[in-house]
């Protein structure tokens, strides 16, 4: 029955994959084309300086994919695949977690799961190390931006999971209002605290337009729902069906 | 008809113990699950930029818009 659900999970991915390539192509493409022409901008003045100052022009990065090709098939295949890959996890969730949370149906749990995975795995660690266009980001500190970016998603996943863990505890002790309070303030709590204590990282160059800046951090958020959302919403259906189609096998 | 629906209503709260699956059902297939999501977010999210399984900039360049859009860090 896992199995089904992880199909079926699979290729709800894809179909949310391709209306966050939807979002991604409305509100996403052009604020990252005018951070490109930024970007070309950028490099045009340094080349000229360099010339100017009487040294070769550094060389110019190597096209392997046209402009064309990166914002309408290889964003389709990036969304398609995270989308497709998210929906494999989201089964495995689904799994876990149906019959699990209290009285929960299946649709409001898938939802409530979307809900749950929005924050930990996007938002969270987006509100620390917030997603950044072309042209901002030194290439020199990839590793350290990626490396400090995964730890604060596996910081975000592990404090949800820890917090429902301990909501789970406190619920039966001080009611489900209080209980469920007390574990959103601890959850709140460590997430300060990693949010202090892990060094912040701004590399937006001081003259980058702040509005192309706003636009592409919002798309990236309307993205990452548009992805959650619509796996959520359809799992809710399609994983309620799969359950009701082996009625007390177990 | 009538019966059916005093015990739909008798068993609302443990439906939801009945409907669970058993963990150690599920345990194969999450790591199966685990395992293609963390594919699917490698190649899409770090290859050829942190870390490289493969040589060269195509995978990078390919999904680049994705990877910008989707929050991953890039460049």
């Amino acid at each position: 029955m896992v199995g089904q659900l992880i199909l079926r999970g699979f290729i709800i991915g894809i179909v949310a994959g391709l209306l966050a390539f939807g979002w991604a192509k409305t509100f996403g493409e052009p604020a990252v084309n005018i951070a490109i022409h930024f970007e070309s901008a950028q490099d045009e003045a340094k080349a000229a300086a360099a010339v100017a100052a009487g040294k070769p022009a550094p060389p110019e990065d190597p096209v392997i994919f046209s402009r064309t090709v990166q914002s309408g098939i290889g964003l389709l295949t990036g969304m398609v695949a995270a989308g497709a890959g998210l929906g494999c996890l989201f089964a495995v969730l689904f799994a876990f977690a149906n019959g699990r949370m209290g009285n929960l149906a299946s649709g409001p749990t898938s939802v409530l799961l979307a809900f749950y995975g929005l924050i930990s795995v996007y938002l969270v660690p987006a509100l620390k190390y917030p997603p950044n266009p072309p042209s901002v980001g030194e290439p020199a500190t990839i590793k350290y931006r990626t490396g400090l970016y995964f730890l604060m998603m596996a910081i975000s996943i592990a404090s949800t999971l820890g917090a429902l863990r301990l909501r789970r505890s406190l619920v039966p002790r001080y009611g489900t209002w209080n209980g469920s309070l007390l574990a959103l303030g601890a959850y709140l709590v460590v997430i300060a605290a990693f949010f202090v204590i892990l060094p912040g990282i701004n590399e937006v160059p001081a003259t980058f337009p702040a509005v192309t800046l706003w636009n592409f951090r919002l798309a990236s958020l309307g993205i990452q729902t548009v992805l959650w959302g619509s796996i959520g919403i359809i799992f809710g259906y399609v994983g309620a069906q799969v359950m009701a189609s082996h009625p007390q096998s177990r | 008809m009538a019966t059916d629906e005093t015990s739909a209503v008798t068993s609302a709260s443990d439906l939801a113990l009945k409907v669970a699956i058993p963990i150690k059902e599920i345990m194969p297939w999450a790591i199966f699950g685990v395992v293609i999501m963390a594919v699917a977010y490698y190649f899409v999210g770090a290859e050829q930029g942190a870390t490289s399984i493969f040589s060269g900039m195509s995978i990078h360049e390919f999904v680049h818009d994705a990877r910008h859009l989707l929050g991953f860090p890039c460049h």
